[in-house]
């Protein structure tokens, strides 16, 4: 605390302080000079430019705060700095991404995509109807499975559990749960379908097997998280009208936290509705249109972009704009869900009164 | 008229149960079972693992050179060595980005940007891990070549960056820059919200004393946020190591053991390796996929109890309260 | 309608813990009796063993008797949920569910419990609830909107039309008012009033201007120190507690020496 005491004399409230102008003019310099920096040394590659520029600012704003603020706030300048810089940071890769795959799916993004499968076809055309209806297949089975199980297991965990062994390894458990890799769920319903039915190449439920490894946990911890923020309140006022316990919770427990449930579901639901490597093991690879979740394989989206782009024809660009296309609808799916969770989550959420 | 009958024991006429409370046993009967049900799935997780790969660990290495991938140690070692190797280069870069983009949205955006904002690194998030592996693959690697060429020329002295570098770009540094970009929404959104619940009381005291708002952070917030930090930093390892599509599409990997992350030499992960030959695999082949799977499984279980630990020995110590 | 409570050598204990010691006293039909006593003394946990809502915190649990009308409520077979549905219950802090309209509020005792009975009984019972907890005329044109959306003196009240709605023998209030203001302070307290003419009420307040001014019999509680279970100290007609008590202790509280 030395130093803020040395910093502030008796009387004195103010101190050296950049003018406000500095800011933007420091930007503007250094951005001109990293982009100048980048034509004469590197043939203008702008993220380069964009790099000198970032650093180059950083430097002249420390040595100008030194100057005239003092080491405490020349630190501060810096910290913002790189905080707001680690952000940007993070925006490149999402940006990237995003735009790739509107700019490449785009190609292929037609009718034939959403109506054909890739039965019979060599060369251009094709579609991914096979992939998209087996990707709703395998997840819509995934979560029949999942929600029930996870769901009253959140129930079991916040209302039944409170200072039991079992609720205590549970807890522990979905959480080592949650950090199963992917792929080992897929190796798991594999392994289990070989001791039921002997060795396959995979078939829909398989896959859906594997997904509700990955989904149960998540949707234990949400669903569970939420039935906690129902207050202890209603409970009691229930409990106080002469009603059980189990319609205390169906009743006035879960009605209060559905919103939050639904949300949760769905935003586990999106999670898994991407994952390809549990599928790739346990659902299998399929050129044809398959509905039938017990047998044969089924083809899913994310093995379908896989596929694409690892196996491709003679003509490669072909196959690439189907994985690009296949990669966009994924991330609109996805986004579509995210969205539709969200806004359940807030239009929905009761209001607790206070 | 509406007075129940009068008596307090339960059970209408007959002295029995009655029906409701019948129900009360059933629902917690079911909601205790749906418990127990996910303890069931992971002993079943592990028993099955074991069970199908146990041919492959315990099967003759003359048989497993001619039937399957080769002796089992000594194959899987490169391939955990890579798995451990990619997802370090991907914490070191991921999580100080993290950090730093967590304190934005919590104590530097103002506060109706704030949510906005942890959506968009959330959207990150959502963003399924095949469709990474294409970005990966087809933009970033081409980009990056230039930069590795430039990287290995002048800090060639420094070994990470020695040896002879790949012309592609597929390389282990590449594949662990999409991993980083992965698991950076993790690490974020779990950083970021240890940072929230950081205790206002002891912030403004910090600001009261004259700190400027990064002596703030320093003062009250990281030190609240250590064992959360910790833990995020661990679930975001969990992730790294058990991410099969980004390295599977990214990586042109191999078996060799080295540090050097520039060269077209790579060890590659072993969540990888199972996508990679999984579907051609059979027989002996399928139990040593397993049985890699197995290993796979140990050493994230081992990293996510580490994390475990952590936090609840932490937590004991945490200023907050 | 209304029933004596008859406690004796009543032990409350979480755990090891114990919370209250020995109590036994008699709490007369058609009357409101108040409980009193410094934070802590156990008032509000014992109140709650006598529908039997102490047993919703796992570790908590009873000793001794309660007898409604004679009948013990800890009796072997009895059910606490039959219990309560006799001895209603008001909190705190108003509780309306959040999911429900204002008549739903008044009428989850006979919806959540599956009791059918026609909608035009529905209706005159929610009106006639309503009424005893003298909300109707502010509620009457907008049943159907959420509970939630009333002031806080109203919620309060529609709780304890919602607890007279299943028609109790005894109505038990824990601090009703400590969160709101004097206004509708006193508008529940004029409730209690009125509902003493069908009920058995006991309120726990730490109000003693609330205590006087409404109650027949009031019951102070006391601890001797932190970690002490709380005891009865006296009990007696509220003019006696207030003007001359047995007790030293009773006086020293009542005029506010300590507590």
């Amino acid at each position: 605390m030395t130093t803020i005491s040395q910093a502030l004399a008796p009387g004195q409230l103010t101190s050296g302080r950049l003018p406000r102008a500095t800011i933007p003019v420091f930007l503007v310099a250094a951005s001109l000079l990293g982009f100048a920096l980048a034509v004469l040394f590197a043939g203008g590659n702008l993220a380069l430019a964009a790099l000198l520029a970032y650093l180059l600012y950083l430097i002249a704003i420390e040595v100008a705060a030194r100057i005239v603020e003092g080491s405490r706030q020349a630190a501060d300048r810096r910290a913002s700095n790189l905080i707001v810089g680690a952000f940007a940071l993070a925006l490149i890769p999402l940006g990237s991404v995003t735009w790739s795959a509107i700019s490449k799916g785009m190609a292929r993004f037609d009718v034939d995509y959403f109506t054909m499968s890739m039965r019979n076809v060599v060369g251009p055309g094709g579609g991914a109807l096979h992939a998209i209806t087996g990707t709703l297949f395998v997840t819509g089975a995934a979560a029949a499975i999942s929600v029930p199980i996870g769901l009253l297991a959140a129930i079991y965990l916040a209302e039944y559990g409170a200072g039991k062994r079992l609720a205590k390894a549970i807890t522990f458990f979905v959480d080592v749960m949650t950090g199963v890799p992917s792929i080992v769920a897929g190796l798991f319903a594999y392994a289990l379908m070989t001791l039921i039915i002997g060795p396959n190449n995979g078939f829909g439920l398989s896959g859906s097997v594997a997904l509700s490894v990955l989904m149960i946990p998540v949707v234990v911890r949400s669903s569970e998280e939420l039935l906690r923020l129902v207050p202890n309140e209603l409970r009691e006022a229930s409990y106080a009208l002469g009603v059980p316990k189990w319609l205390t919770i169906t009743r006035v427990v879960l009605p209060t936290a559905v919103s939050g449930i639904i949300s949760g579901v769905i935003l586990a639901i999106a999670r898994v509705i991407g994952e390809t490597a549990p599928l790739l093991v346990a659902a299998g690879f399929t050129a044809s249109m398959n509905n039938n979740l017990f047998a044969n394989p089924m083809m899913t989206l994310p093995v379908y972009v896989y596929d694409s782009y690892q196996h491709p024809g003679v003509d490669v660009q072909v196959y690439l704009d189907r994985a690009w296309a296949g990669a966009l609808t994924l991330i609109l799916i996805v986004m579509l869900l995210n969205l539709i969770g969200r806004l359940i989550a807030r239009r929905f959420a009761p209001k607790t009164g206070h | 008229m509406t007075n129940p009958s009068a008596g307090l024991i339960g059970g209408a006429s007959a002295g029995k149960a009655d029906p409701k409370r019948v129900g009360d046993k059933v629902f917690g009967a079911l909601a205790g079972a749906s418990g127990i049900m996910i303890l069931v799935i992971l002993a079943a997780v592990a028993t099955f693992l074991l069970v199908q790969g146990a041919p492959a660990l315990f099967a003759d290495p003359a048989k497993l050179i001619s039937q399957g991938y080769g002796e089992f140690a000594s194959w899987v070692l490169p391939y955990a060595f890579g798995t451990v190797w990619a997802a370090t280069l991907a914490l070191a870069m991921a999580v100080p980005v993290a950090i730093g983009i967590a304190l934005f949205i919590s104590h530097y955006a103002p506060r109706r940007l704030a949510q906005p904002l942890g959506y968009v690194i959330d959207l990150l998030a959502a963003v399924p891990s095949v469709v990474f592996g294409l970005w990966g693959a087809e933009l970033l690697a081409p980009a990056v070549k230039g930069l590795y060429s430039w990287l290995n020329a002048n800090l060639g002295f420094i070994p990470l960056f020695s040896g002879q570098v790949s012309g592609t770009g597929r390389t282990i540094l590449t594949a662990a820059v999409v991993l980083a970009v992965m698991v950076l929404p993790i690490i974020t959104s779990l950083s970021r919200e240890v940072f929230l619940q950081a205790p206002r009381l002891h912030e403004e005291a910090a600001l009261a004393l004259g700190a400027t708002r990064w002596e703030m952070i320093r003062m009250a917030v990281l030190p609240f946020a250590r064992p959360g930090i910790i833990a995020a930093v661990m679930l975001g390892l969990g992730r790294a190591l058990g991410e099969t599509m980004a390295v599977t599409m990214v990586l042109s990997g191999g078996r060799s053991i080295s540090f050097e992350v520039l060269t077209s030499q790579n060890p590659n992960t072993i969540a990888a390796t199972i996508a990679l030959n999984f579907p051609e695999a059979f027989g002996l082949k399928t139990n040593q996929l397993i049985a890699a799977g197995l290993v796979l499984f140990l050493i994230t279980l081992v990293v996510n109890m580490i994390a475990r630990w952590i936090v609840s020995r932490r937590a004991e110590y945490s200023g907050a309260n | 309608m209304s029933k004596r409570i008859e406690i004796t050598d009543l032990n409350v204990y979480y755990g090891s813990f114990r919370a209250v010691e020995d109590v036994t006293m008699t709490i007369a039909p058609k009357s409101v009796t108040a409980f009193i006593g410094p934070s802590g003394c156990g008032k509000s946990t014992f109140l709650r063993t006598l529908n039997r809502m102490h047993e919703v915190i796992p570790g908590a649990r009873v000793e001794g008797e309660v007898l409604l009308d004679g009948e013990n409520l800890y009796g072997p077979g009895v059910d606490p949920v039959r219990v309560r549905r006799q001895v209603g219950m008001v909190f705190q802090r108003p509780n309306p569910f959040p999911t429900m309209s204002i008549k739903e509020n008044v009428l989850a005792g006979i919806n959540l419990n599956n009791r059918r009975m026609p909608s035009s009984a529905k209706d005159e019972l929610a009106e006639h609830a309503l009424r005893g907890a003298n909300l109707w005329e502010e509620v009457k044109n907008r049943m159907n909107l959420p509970g939630s959306g009333l002031s806080g003196g109203q919620q309060q009240r529609l709780c304890i039309a919602r607890a007279i709605a299943m028609e109790p023998e005894v109505l038990l209030m824990d601090e009703p008012c400590s969160a709101l203001d004097p206004i509708s302070t006193l508008a529940i307290e004029d409730l209690m009033n009125e509902l003493k003419e069908k009920y058995t009420i006991v309120i726990v307040t730490h109000n003693m201007q609330q205590a006087a001014r409404v109650s027949d019999v009031t019951a102070f509680f006391n601890i001797a120190g932190t970690g002490a279970p709380g005891r009865l100290i006296e009990s007696g007609p509220t003019d006696k507690i207030f003007s001359a008590p047995d007790v030293k202790a009773t006086e020293d509280y009542i005029s506010g020496r300590f507590g």
